[in-house]
C-alpha cells in the first residue's frame, strides 16, 4: 500500500504543484492519477520515490514513512517506468533489463537469466536480447522499459505516462497486454496519464486531479462515469458517459437470449431462405462459431463467403451491457450475436431486449 | 608598448594587414564555392557522403606548416609563393565545410522539401530557393569557425617568410621586442572578430525569419 | 626528399629522425594529458550542473582566434629570462599546446554530457542509482563518442602546433622544417612535412580505432549533427538548426 498524507509541494516562486493531497493506493491494485496538464499528477508520482521532495506531509510505503529512508534504497524497492522508456542507449536489451538485479547484487548469470525470462513475459522475442535500444520501435522499447522495472520483482511500481509515446494501435495492444500481466503479478501500481479513456480502461481506481494539485475525485471507473463528484470531473470524464458506463455493467444473464436459426457455407439458396428470419440469416462454421450475416435473396446457387456481411460485432454472454448493445446495433439484421467464452453461438438479442434489461435494474451491478 | 615605433611602422603594418586579409579571406570564399557543390553531392548520395567526409577529415589532419611546405611539390610553385597559403587554407576550408554543407542540407525538414516539390519547384529551384536558404544558419556557423581559424593559420606562414601579420611575430622574436608581437596578436584577434561579425550579419540578412539571438 | 629520408645518417644520433619523433610525441602527449586532466572534469562539471555554460560559448572561438605563433613567441620572451635552461622554451610551448587543446576537449565533453538522453538519466535515478553511479554508468559512457572526438581534434591541434614550436627551439619534427628553411635545404623541409603529416594521420587513425573499440555500438548509430571534420562541435547556438523543431 502507498499512502499520501496531506502532501503539499510548493516551489520557491510560489507555484503550488500539489496541495494537501490525501490518497491511498491499495496493495495489489492499479491506481491511476489522471488530470489536465499542470494538475500535479507527475509531481505526485515523483514524490513517491523521492525524485521530488514534498514540502510538507508524509508518504507511507506499507505504513513506513519514506522520508526517513535512504532515497536510493527506497527507489530500488519500486519499479519505475517512464514515457520514453529511458533505456540506456549504450547497453543491449538484455543488459538494460538486467540493470536492477545487478544493482541489487545478483550474479551476472542470474541477472541475465532473469532478464531473458522477463523478455518472454512482456512479449519480446529472444532474438532481441543482444540488440541495442535504437534498433527497437517505440512500442518495443516501452516493453523493455516495463520488463526492466519488473526485473527486481518489486512490490510497487510507478508508471509515468507509460503508453502515451506510441501510436494508438500499439497503445491499445500494450494496454491489453499490461492488464493481462497485472492480473498475473498483482503489483501495487500508481500510474499517471492525461488520457481519461486509458484511466477508465486500466484503473482499479482512478484519482482525478484538478489544476492546482487538488484531488477532485477518487473512485472506481464506473463510479466516475455514473456519479461524478462535480462539474469538473463530469466534464473531464467527457461525453457519452451513459453509454460508456454500460461498459462497466455486467450483462450476466439479465438479458434474454433468443434462439437463432443458422446455416453453413455451401448451403443452397432455398435452405438459406427457409432458415432466414426477415431478410437475414446467420451463417456459422462447423463448430457453431458465427461467421457473418447473409441475405438469401442475393444467393444464387450455393451460399459462399462473398455473400457474408461482416459488420456485426459479437458479445460474450459474460460480457458487458455495452458489448451486447453494440452487437445489436452493429448487426445488419438488428439482432446482436451472443457467444459463449469459446466463441460458440448462444443466440441473438435485440437492442430493445438490452435496453429493457438496463431499465429493469435500478442499480446495476458493476463488472469489476 | 612602444607607440612611437608603431607610428613609424604604420605603413608597413597596413601592408602586412592587407596581405593577411587577402590570404585569409580568399580561401574562405574559394572554399565555400567548392564546398557547396561537394556538400550537395554528399547530401544527395549516401555512398559519396562517407567518402567525401573521410577524405575531408584526412586533409584536415595534415598540420598547417607541413601543408605549406608540401604544396609547392604538388603545385610546382616556389616555397615563398603566397599561392601556397591560399591553396592550403582553401583545402582546410573545403574540408571543414563539405560536411557542414551536407549536414545543413540534411537538416532541412523533409516536409519543407516535399512542400516545395508539391508546388512544382524543379530540383535546382528547390535547392537554390528552399534548401540552401533554410540551411544557411548551419553553413554560416561552419563558415565562422573556418574564418577565425584561417586568420590564425595565416600567421604560421611567417615562419616561411611570407609577409603578413605573422611577420610582426618573427620580427619581434629576432629583436626581443614586445611591441610588434602584441600589435600582431591584437590585430589578428580584431580581424578574426570582424570577419566573425560580418558572417553573423550576413547570416541575419540571409535568414530574416529566424529569431534574433545574441552572438557568442 | 626521398634521398633525405633514406639516408641512414638521418636515422641516428641526437638529431636523428627517431629522436625527433620521440620528442614530438613526448611533448604532444604531455600537453594532451594536462589538457585532458583540466578539460574533462571541467566539461563534465559544467555539463552536469549547467554552471558556467557562458565559458563554453565564448572560450572556443576566442581561443581559436588567438594566433598560436604570436602566443608562442610572446610567452617565450616573457618566460625564458626566468628559466635559463631548456625550460625557457619548453614551458611556454607546453602552455600554448595545453591552451589550444583545452577548448576542443572542454566543449565536446560538455556537449557530450548535455546530449545524454535526459530520460535515461531520470530512469537511472528512479531505479536507485546514486549520483556517482549515474555519472560512471550512464552519463560518461554515453558522452564518450563526443568526448573522444574532442580529444582527437585536440591531439591534431597539438601535433600541428608542436611543429611550429620548433621555431622557438623546441625539439621534434618541426626542427627539420625550421632548420631546413634556415639551411635552404628544401628536401629536409619536405621530409619533415611528410613525417609530421604521417604522424598526425597515424594518431588520428589510432584515436578513431580506440573510439570504435571503447564506444558502445548502441551509441554510434546516433551520429551527432553539426560536427566538424575534426570532430569538434560547432560552438554556436545556430548549430542547433532552428528550423528543425
Amino acid at each position: 500500500m502507498i499512502r499520501f498524507e496531506s502532501i503539499t509541494k510548493a516551489y520557491p516562486d510560489g507555484t503550488v504543484a500539489v496541495n494537501g493531497l490525501d490518497l491511498e493506493a491499495p496493495t495489489g491494485k492499479l491506481t491511476i492519477l489522471v488530470g489536465p496538464s499542470g494538475c500535479g499528477k507527475t509531481t505526485s508520482l515523483r514524490m513517491i520515490n523521492r525524485l521530488i521532495e514534498p514540502t510538507s506531509g508524509t508518504i507511507y510505503l506499507d505504513d513506513q514513512p519514506t522520508s526517513g529512508m535512504d532515497a536510493a534504497l527506497l527507489r530500488r524497492r519500486i519499479g519505475y517506468v517512464i514515457q520514453h522508456a529511458g533505456l540506456f542507449p549504450h547497453r543491449t536489451i538484455v543488459d538494460n533489463i538486467a540493470t536492477m538485479p545487478l544493482l541489487l547484487g545478483e550474479s551476472r548469470q542470474k541477472a541475465r537469466h532473469r532478464a531473458l525470462e522477463l523478455m518472454e513475459r512482456v512479449g519480446l522475442p529472444e532474438t532481441f536480447a543482444n540488440r541495442y535500444p535504437w534498433q527497437l520501435s517505440g512500442g518495443q522499447q516501452q516493453r523493455v522499459g516495463v520488463a526492466r522495472a519488473l526485473a527486481s520483482d518489486p512490490a510497487f511500481m510507478l508508471m509515468d505516462e507509460p503508453f502515451s509515446a506510441v501510436d494508438p494501435v500499439v497503445r491499445a495492444q500494450l494496454q491489453e497486454e499490461f492488464l493481462r500481466l497485472q492480473r498475473e503479478i498483482g503489483k501495487t501500481i500508481i500510474m499517471v496519464t492525461h488520457d481519461i479513456d486509458e484511466a477508465l480502461k486500466l484503473g482499479d481506481q482512478v484519482a482525478v486531479m484538478r489544476v492546482g494539485g487538488k484531488l477532485a475525485q477518487m473512485a472506481t471507473p464506473s463510479e466516475l462515469l455514473t456519479s461524478p463528484a462535480d462539474e469538473f470531473v463530469a466534464d473531464f470524464v467527457g461525453r457519452d458517459r451513459g453509454y460508456r458506463s454500460l461498459g462497466f455493467t455486467a450483462a450476466a444473464g439479465s438479458v434474454a437470449v433468443g434462439e437463432e436459426w443458422t446455416v453453413q457455407l455451401g448451403a443452397s439458396a432455398a435452405e438459406a431462405q427457409a432458415k432466414a428470419t426477415g431478410a437475414w440469416v446467420l451463417v456459422v462454421d462447423a463448430g457453431r462459431r458465427p461467421l457473418g450475416w447473409a441475405q438469401p435473396e442475393q444467393v444464387h446457387g450455393e451460399l459462399r463467403k462473398e455473400h457474408l456481411n461482416l459488420s456485426g460485432t459479437s458479445a460474450q454472454a459474460s460480457g458487458t451491457m455495452r458489448q451486447l448493445l453494440d452487437a445489436a446495433l452493429s448487426s445488419p439484421s438488428r439482432r446482436g450475436v451472443v457467444v459463449n467464452e469459446h466463441g460458440e453461438l448462444l443466440g441473438t438479442v435485440t437492442a430493445t431486449d438490452v435496453v429493457k434489461a438496463i431499465e429493469a435494474e435500478p442499480h446495476l451491478e458493476t463488472a469489476r | 608598448m612602444n607607440f612611437e615605433w608603431l607610428g613609424r611602422q604604420f605603413d608597413n603594418i597596413v601592408f602586412l594587414l592587407g596581405w593577411h586579409v587577402l590570404l585569409a579571406v580568399t580561401p574562405l570564399i574559394l572554399g565555400l564555392l567548392i564546398a557547396l557543390p561537394l556538400g550537395w553531392w554528399a547530401h544527395r548520395s549516401r555512398r559519396i557522403y562517407p567518402f567525401l567526409v573521410g577524405v575531408a577529415g584526412l586533409l584536415y589532419t595534415v598540420p598547417s606548416l607541413a601543408l605549406f611546405v608540401l604544396l609547392p611539390v604538388i603545385l610546382g610553385t616556389k616555397i615563398l609563393d603566397p599561392l601556397n597559403i591560399v591553396a592550403a587554407l582553401t583545402i582546410y576550408t573545403v574540408a571543414l565545410l563539405v560536411r557542414v554543407v551536407a549536414d545543413a542540407l540534411d537538416s532541412v525538414p523533409q516536409d519543407t522539401v516535399q512542400a516545395a516539390k508539391a508546388m512544382g519547384y524543379r530540383a535546382y529551384q528547390s535547392l537554390l530557393k528552399v534548401e540552401l536558404p533554410v540551411g544557411v544558419p548551419v553553413i554560416s556557423a561552419g563558415l565562422r569557425v573556418a574564418a577565425v581559424s584561417n586568420v590564425s593559420l595565416v600567421s604560421v606562414a611567417a615562419l616561411l617568410g611570407i609577409p603578413q601579420l605573422g611577420s610582426l611575430f618573427t620580427q619581434g622574436f629576432q629583436l626581443r621586442f614586445f611591441t610588434p608581437i602584441i600589435a600582431g596578436i591584437v590585430l589578428c584577434v580584431v580581424l578574426a572578430m570582424i570577419l566573425d561579425g560580418l558572417i553573423i550579419l550576413l547570416n541575419r540578412w540571409l535568414t530574416p525569419w529566424t529569431p534574433k539571438v545574441v552572438a557568442s | 626528399m626521398i634521398n633525405y629520408l633514406f639516408d641512414p645518417a638521418h636515422w641516428s644520433g641526437a638529431d636523428g629522425i627517431p629522436t625527433l619523433i620521440g620528442e614530438h610525441l613526448i611533448y604532444s602527449l604531455i600537453a594532451l594529458a594536462i589538457a585532458a586532466v583540466i578539460a574533462v572534469p571541467l566539461g563534465i562539471y559544467i555539463g552536469v550542473t549547467g554552471k558556467g555554460v557562458f565559458m563554453i560559448a565564448g572560450l572556443a572561438n576566442a581561443l581559436r582566434a588567438l594566433p598560436s605563433v604570436g602566443l608562442l613567441i610572446l610567452l617565450v620572451l616573457l618566460i625564458s629570462p626566468a628559466f635559463p635552461s631548456k625550460m625557457g622554451y619548453i614551458l611556454p610551448s607546453l602552455i600554448v599546446l595545453v591552451l589550444l587543446a583545452v577548448p576542443p576537449i572542454l566543449t565536446n565533453t560538455y556537449a557530450g554530457v548535455r546530449a545524454v538522453d535526459a530520460a535515461a538519466v531520470d530512469a537511472a535515478r528512479g531505479m536507485g542509482f546514486r549520483t556517482m553511479k549515474i555519472l560512471t554508468d550512464v552519463q560518461l559512457p554515453c558522452s564518450l563518442p563526443l568526448m573522444l572526438s574532442g580529444v582527437r581534434s585536440a591531439l591534431l591541434q597539438i601535433i600541428s602546433t608542436a611543429t611550429i614550436a620548433a621555431y622557438i627551439s623546441l625539439g621534434g619534427l618541426g626542427r627539420l622544417l625550421i632548420d631546413g628553411k634556415a639551411q635552404n635545404d628544401y628536401s629536409q623541409m619536405v621530409a619533415g612535412a611528410v613525417l609530421v603529416a604521417l604522424l598526425a594521420l597515424f594518431f588520428d587513425q589510432l584515436l578513431a580505432f580506440i573510439t570504435r573499440r571503447v564506444v558502445s555500438p548502441g551509441l554510434t548509430r546516433r551520429t551527432v549533427k553539426a560536427t566538424l571534420p575534426s570532430g569538434e562541435v560547432i560552438p554556436s547556438e545556430t548549430a542547433k538548426t532552428p528550423t528543425a523543431v
